[in-house]
């Protein structure tokens, strides 16, 4: 048999197959925040429907949810509202809450491992496009509309076309200054913004093997900034490891039981992709976004690109109007180029390991005078581990701003943004126009970076310092 | 919902790849909680720019978009097809699609056809020369037309999708159909796995 781990998922998630209509998957866990679900919990009571698996559903808040003065009502009346509203659909229909001042609320693709939700061989779905974290595991998990998350929340299935299967295999070794950020956005880099669309990813070789659970959740994080549905890493003792002793773990046998299931996980030999591409680790360097799409990198060791030497009209006219945006020049070193804001967070970068990652470089140095350095845990845990390590005082002492978990800056959705005209380095995922803040000018940086860049006030590697 | 056979009127022609769902309707708007009320917001940022293809005379009868490759990448957020259909928009005319905003599309009832790049590059030539020219999308036909034009341009639909886009119908509706399926399905999950029950 040479199956991929793809398809081992799919395959026993199917619960029918209706023929000329597209098989009908059961959904293992759903994840629900305060932005995308109200119209889907309206729909559902609306038709008279009710939540199928309550017990299935977790809910938190992190979208809009202030970082800062949590003792004060939220001044966002909109925000407050939609808060309000997912505390009411939580209760009325029985699903599991984390609510803003629970120490698990946090992003919810942060909380969902942290809990032991996120397990190998399951499905997951989510009302956000990063859902594809939970891939890390071995786990089937994509985003989806809030059409779709009505669809689950009624009955706990999603019909789906059968995605593509693509292989991203990096071989050799990451250096010692690189992390699974700058590896995504090589990959990103080598794919396309649209290289992924249609497919499932399985991230394999040495340099993948080699990452912490963490790093291959930044990694499988930023799968759909390629067009990808979902990516995924197949399970390994570092999996286990991670997830062993976690509040929903199995426990007893049922663990002996489940990672006997979960060692199957795995392509089998020999198993054809339908694409494959192939990344050389050892040739990538930090990588900085130029441009507004998470496509538009290049090392720190490079300049900002001249959009003539692009290989087609589109790809230059796309470079030529994202300079434009960003207000940079072809042939500025990256290192010279200095920025506003420092935001250290997000789904993609706001584990504790990317805490620790940037407290090392913060530790005895001070913010750039001007600077705005923002460090926003991905979740209420985080901000408590990073705290009883010390990480706070850390940062606090640096300059650095020490906020309350939530997706913040990622998408300035809660007033955390960039004036016009401002320019940051993030650790998020998205560089669009706007993203950050209407005219805001974002560059995607891995932690260390950032915070070498809030040292320096311009891009910099933590060895520049 | 209802169903949707043949679209036609004016168009506006968006001649950019990689439009995300990020400037389709910023996120500033996505802190209401209804499905209606966004057509304000649609490209919210470009619009402040006055020579914004949306500002031109006539936009906003608008009925079809055509745009460039990857249109709708980046976030899940629904909201933007709900923003397109506020502003009046019925298709959405491109050589790709991110791939939860064309399963949003479909769910919503907006038609997201898939023509060639060369074919999209024949309808922005034809929509240059005479951006007032009347297109047409037929669901029924899988085809995208410009009759003053003479242009005809097959695009892709999955059976299922035209399906349902014609009739209207509510797609849980019909897995509903599959409950006892469902049911038997949930019976042979492992124990393993994670519940929050007794919460």
């Amino acid at each position: 048999m040479t199956g991929r781990l793809f398809d081992k998922i799919w395959d026993r998630h199917l619960v029918a197959t209706p023929e000329g209509e597209p098989p009908l998957l059961y959904i293992d866990m759903h994840l629900v925040h305060e932005v995308t679900s109200p119209q889907a919990f309206e729909g559902i009571e609306l038709a008279g429907r009710k939540v199928r698996r309550p017990d299935l559903t977790v809910a938190t808040m992190d979208h809009d949810v202030p970082t800062i003065g949590l003792d004060k009502p939220i001044a966002d009346e909109l925000a407050a509202k939609q808060i309000e509203r997912l505390r009411r659909n939580a209760r009325v229909h029985g699903v599991t809450l984390f609510p803003l001042g629970s120490p698990e609320q946090g992003i919810v693709h942060v909380i969902g491992p942290q809990l032991g939700l996120t397990q190998p061989g399951m499905t997951i779905v989510c009302g956000d496009s990063h859902t594809s974290t939970h891939g890390a595991f071995g786990t089937l998990a994509f985003g989806i509309g809030t059409s779709e998350v009505e669809h689950v929340l009624a009955t706990q299935t999603l019909r789906q076309v059968k995605p593509a299967a693509m292989a991203v295999t990096v071989d050799g070794d990451l250096g010692p200054e690189l992390t699974a950020k700058d590896l995504v956005l090589g990959i990103i880099r080598a794919l396309g913004t649209g290289g992924g669309v249609g497919s499932v990813i399985e991230y394999r070789g040495p340099a993948v093997r080699a990452l912490s659970m963490q790093g291959r959740m930044t990694v499988c994080n930023m799968s759909i900034e390629g067009g990808a549905r979902a990516g995924m890493i197949a399970p390994d003792d570092t999996t286990f490891a991670f997830l062993e002793g976690r509040q929903y773990s199995p426990k007893g046998k049922l663990w002996e039981r489940a990672l006997d299931d979960w060692r199957s996980l795995a392509t089998d030999d020999g198993a054809e992709f339908d694409r494959e591409i192939r990344v050389d680790a050892s040739a990538l360097r930090p990588a900085v976004t130029w441009g507004t799409n998470p496509a538009q990198s290049v090392t720190i060791d490079d300049m900002v690109p001249d959009p003539s030497s692009m290989s087609t009209p589109e790809l230059r006219n796309g470079a030529e109007r994202a300079l434009a945006y960003m207000g940079l020049t072809p042939g500025t070193a990256i290192r010279d180029i200095t920025v506003d804001t420092v935001f250290i967070g997000s789904c993609t970068n706001g584990r504790l390991e990317d805490l620790r990652a940037a407290a090392d470089v913060a530790r005895g140095r001070k913010v750039s005078p001007g600077v705005r350095a923002l460090i926003v845990p991905g979740s209420a845990r985080v901000k408590a581990d990073a705290e009883a390590e010390g990480l706070d005082r850390v940062f606090t002492d640096a300059g650095f701003e020490w906020r309350s978990a939530g997706c913040s800056m990622c998408l300035g959705m809660n007033g955390d943004i960039l004036a016009p005209g401002q320019r940051s380095a993030s650790t998020s995922n998205r560089n669009f126009e706007g993203r950050q803040g209407p005219g805001g000018r974002t560059h995607l940086v891995s932690p260390a970076v950032a915070a070498a860049t809030a040292v320096a006030g311009h891009f910099s590697l933590p060895g520049d310092l | 919902m209802p169903g949707v056979k043949r679209i036609a009127g004016r168009s506006v022609a968006l001649d950019r790849r990689d439009v995300d769902t990020d400037q389709i309707i910023p996120a500033s708007w996505l802190k209401r909680v209804e499905r209606t009320g966004f057509a304000a917001g649609l490209f919210g940022a470009w619009r402040e720019d006055p020579d914004f293809v949306l500002n031109r005379p006539g936009a906003a009868e608008a009925r079809v978009l055509v745009a460039g490759s990857n249109f709708g990448c980046g976030s899940s957020r629904e909201h933007a097809v709900w923003a397109l259909q506020d502003f009046g928009f019925q298709a959405v005319v491109a050589p790709s699609f991110g791939d939860i905003f064309r399963n949003n599309s479909i769910n919503a009832g907006l038609v997201p056809a898939k023509v060639t790049e060369e074919g999209v590059a024949r309808l922005f030539a034809a929509l240059s020369a005479n951006p007032d020219a009347e297109v047409a999308v037929d669901v029924a036909a899988r085809e995208v037309t410009i009759p003053s034009a003479g242009l005809n341009e097959p695009f892709e639909l999955a059976d299922y999708a035209q399906w349902r886009l014609l009739e209207g119908l509510d797609d849980i509706g019909l897995t509903l159909r599959h409950e006892e399926a469902i049911t038997a399905f949930e019976a042979t999950r492992p124990a393993w796995l994670p519940s929050l029950a007794g919460q």
